[in-house]
C-alpha cells in the first residue's frame, strides 16, 4: 500500500473553492466545451452564458451574458458567445448552461473556462 | 326496492365478486398476489379479499341494511395467473374513493393491508400495486420540495448528488462524529448523513452530534465553496421529541433533516413532511424495516407501494436500493419503483412490475437514494440505472478509503463527473466506464488508489425478491 498523502484543500487558498460539476476534473479543451455543447442541443435545451469573479461563485446570480440563446442548435455560434464572454471577462469563471424549460431546472451546467483563483 | 334482513353466513363472492365491473376514474384499485389455502377456489378468496379489505365482514348483520352496501364495498373485478406460479393468482379489487379519509395513508394501509392480511382462508397475500386517483392523490401534500426545488437551493445540477453514511453507525463521540463529516464534506461531497438508528445514544446525544455537524458543513461549504447538508436524523421515541430535534435542526440553519419513516410510523412522517415544507428543510427518509415487509414474495407488501406511500405521505429523498450493491433489488423492478419516485405520469408496464397506470398531477418527485455496500467500480453502472435525478451514497466505499475520507470522497466526485462527462460526450458507460475511471485516474491519485482498493469487490448473490415471469 502506498504512503498516506495529505489532503490539500485550505481555508486561506482560494484555488481550494470548486465551482460546480466538472470542478474536480482537470480544465476543459476546446474539443471537451464542444462536445458539452453539443450535448446540450442534442437534448433541446436552451444555452446560456453566465460569469463572475471567483470570489462570488457562491451565489445563486452570476452575470448573465447576453441573454440565454432560446432555440440556437448551431453549436459554432454558442461556442462563440462562450469565448466572447470569456474575452471579456479573462478573469472570471465562465459557465456553460442547458435551461431545460419543461422540467424548469439546468440540464447542465458546467464552468468551461476557469476564472483566476490565485 | 328495499331490501329484506336475511341473518347467516352468505358467500362473499354473492357480494364481493364483480367481473363485470369497470373501475372508476376516482376508485383505489389494488393488485393483490394471493395464496389460498388448498381447496377453496380463487373467486371466492378474491371476494373475501375485496370483503375484508373494506366493508365486510364474516356474517350479515341488520345495520348493513341501513347503508348502501352497494355503493360502499370494494369489488374484486379480476382475477390472473401469476407467470410461474401454480399456487397462487392476481386479485384486482376496486374501492370507492369515500372509504379513506382523504390525505390519509395511514387510512388506506389500515384498510388494504389490514385485517385481510390475518385472514384464515389465505395462505400468504401480498400487496403488489395500488391506483391512487387524482382526486385521493392531491388531498397529500406530497415531498416539501421536490427534485427542481432541492436543486435550487443546493445550486447543484447536471449530475447526481453524492452522499455517504457515516462509519461506524454507532459508538463515535459527537465531536469525533463530526469530523468524520468534515471530512467527507471538503473532499468533495454534497451530503453526509446519519445512520439510520443514530438517534441519541449514551454515547452521542442528538444535541451534540447536530452542534458539530453544523460547524463541518459551514468549515467545508467555507473550503470548498460549494454548499453542503447533513441528514440530521431526528427519529426519537415520541413525536414530540422529534419535532424538538427538527427545530434546533431549524435553528442552526441546517438545509436537511431525515426521519426513519417505517419505524417512526406513517402519522409522524406525514406530520413532519408538512413541518418541513413549511420551515423549508428538505427531508432524507431512509426505509429501515422495509425489508420485514416487502422481501418475500408471497405475504407483505411490495417496496413499490411503499414507496408511492412515501411520496404521498412526502419525502425529498427516499432509499431505493442499488441494484449493484450489497442490498437486495432486483434491475427491472428497481426502475419500476424509482419511475413511481420521480415521475409525472407512469404507464403500466409489467416488464417492470408496474400494474397501474399512475398519474402523479403537480405532485412533486423524490430523489431516489443509492446506498449500501457501493464504490467507485460502480460509479458506471450507477450512472446508467439512475440518471442525474439521483443521490448515490458511498459509506465504506468513502470512508474506507486509504487515505481517509477526504481521499475517498474526492475520488468519489472524480469518478462521477468522469462518468457524466463522457455520458454526456456519448459513451456507453457500462460498456467503457471502467477505461473512462483509468483515465480519470491519471490526474486523482486519489481514484487511482481508490480504483487499487476495492476492485476486487463484488456482490453477486441472487435476488429472493424477484419479478413474477414464466419460467416453465
Amino acid at each position: 500500500m502506498s504512503q498516506v498523502q495529505d489532503y490539500k484543500s485550505r481555508l486561506s487558498d482560494p484555488a481550494s473553492r470548486k465551482f460546480g460539476t466538472f470542478s474536480y476534473l482537470p480544465a476543459m479543451s476546446d474539443a471537451d466545451i464542444r462536445k458539452q455543447v453539443e450535448y446540450i442541443v442534442s437534448k433541446g435545451w436552451n444555452p446560456a452564458i453566465e460569469h463572475t469573479e471567483p470570489e462570488y461563485a457562491m451565489a445563486n446570480y452570476w452575470y448573465m451574458w447576453k441573454l440565454p440563446m432560446f432555440g440556437e442548435t448551431d453549436v459554432d455560434r454558442i461556442l462563440a458567445e462562450a469565448k466572447a464572454c470569456h474575452e471579456a471577462n479573462p478573469g472570471n469563471h465562465v459557465r456553460l448552461i442547458g435551461y431545460d424549460n419543461f422540467r424548469q431546472t439546468q440540464g447542465a451546467s458546467m464552468v468551461i473556462y476557469r476564472g483566476n483563483t490565485k | 326496492m328495499a331490501k329484506t334482513y336475511q341473518a347467516g353466513v352468505k358467500e362473499y363472492r354473492a357480494t364481493y365478486w364483480e367481473p363485470n365491473y369497470t373501475p372508476k376514474d376516482t376508485d383505489v384499485i389494488a393488485c393483490f398476489k394471493v395464496t389460498p389455502q388448498p381447496g377453496i377456489d380463487r373467486e371466492e378468496v378474491a371476494a373475501a379479499v375485496a370483503a375484508e379489505s373494506s366493508t365486510g365482514t364474516w356474517t350479515t348483520v341488520w345495520t348493513d341494511l341501513l347503508t348502501d352496501l352497494d355503493y360502499y364495498k370494494g369489488r374484486a373485478y379480476k382475477i390472473e395467473d401469476v407467470p410461474g406460479s401454480d399456487t397462487e393468482f392476481y386479485a384486482f379489487v376496486a374501492y370507492p374513493i369515500d372509504l379513506f379519509e382523504p390525505g390519509s395513508v395511514v387510512n388506506v394501509f389500515t384498510s388494504l393491508v389490514g385485517n385481510v392480511f390475518g385472514f384464515k382462508a389465505l395462505r400468504a397475500i401480498r400487496l403488489e400495486d395500488v391506483r391512487f386517483p387524482v382526486a385521493y392523490l392531491t388531498t397529500c401534500d406530497g415531498p416539501p420540495h421536490g427534485i427542481q426545488v432541492e436543486r435550487d437551493i443546493l445550486n447543484k445540477y447536471g449530475r447526481p448528488l453524492l452522499g455517504c453514511t457515516i462509519k461506524p453507525k454507532l459508538g463515535l463521540s459527537g465531536k469525533n462524529y463530526g469530523r468524520a463529516v468534515y471530512e467527507a464534506l471538503r473532499g468533495g461531497l454534497d451530503f453526509t448523513k446519519d445512520d439510520e438508528n443514530v438517534n441519541s445514544q449514551p454515547f452521542m446525544h442528538w444535541k451534540q452530534r447536530f452542534d458539530f455537524c453544523q460547524e463541518a458543513i459551514e468549515k467545508a461549504q467555507a473550503e470548498t465553496g460549494e454548499r453542503k447538508g447533513h441528514y440530521m436524523n431526528v427519529t426519537a421515541p415520541t413525536s414530540e421529541e422529534m419535532f424538538r430535534r427538527a427545530e434546533y435542526a431549524k435553528s442552526l440553519g441546517t438545509p436537511i433533516i431525515m426521519i426513519d419513516y417505517i419505524t417512526m410510523g406513517f402519522g409522524a412522517t406525514t406530520a413532519l413532511s408538512k413541518w418541513c415544507k413549511q420551515n423549508g428543510l428538505l427531508l432524507h427518509v431512509h426505509r429501515a424495516m422495509h425489508a420485514v415487509i416487502d422481501r418475500n414474495p408471497h405475504h407483505g407488501i411490495h417496496f413499490r407501494v411503499l414507496a408511492k406511500v412515501m411520496r404521498l405521505m412526502g419525502g425529498d429523498h427516499l432509499h431505493s436500493g442499488t441494484v449493484v450493491g450489497k442490498l437486495e433489488g432486483d434491475r427491472t423492478a428497481t426502475l419500476g419503483w424509482i419511475d413511481i419516485m420521480r415521475e409525472e405520469y407512469v404507464k403500466e408496464d409489467r416488464s417492470r412490475g408496474i400494474f397501474f397506470d399512475q398519474d402523479f398531477a403537480y405532485m412533486a418527485g423524490m430523489f431516489p437514494v443509492a446506498s449500501g455496500g457501493i464504490h467507485v467500480w460502480h460509479m458506471p453502472a450507477l450512472v446508467t440505472i439512475f440518471g442525474d435525478d439521483s443521490v448515490l451514497q458511498f459509506g465504506g466505499g468513502t470512508l474506507g478509503h486509504p487515505w481517509g475520507n477526504a481521499a475517498g470522497a474526492c475520488a468519489n466526485r472524480v469518478a462521477l463527473e468522469a462518468c457524466i462527462k463522457a455520458r454526456n460526450e456519448g459513451v456507453q458507460l457500462e460498456k467503457d466506464g471502467g477505461d473512462v475511471l483509468r483515465e480519470a485516474a491519471k490526474h486523482s491519485p486519489e481514484l487511482a488508489i481508490a480504483l487499487e482498493t476495492w476492485k476486487e469487490i463484488r456482490f453477486e448473490f441472487d435476488t429472493v425478491d424477484k419479478l413474477d415471469v414464466a419460467h416453465k
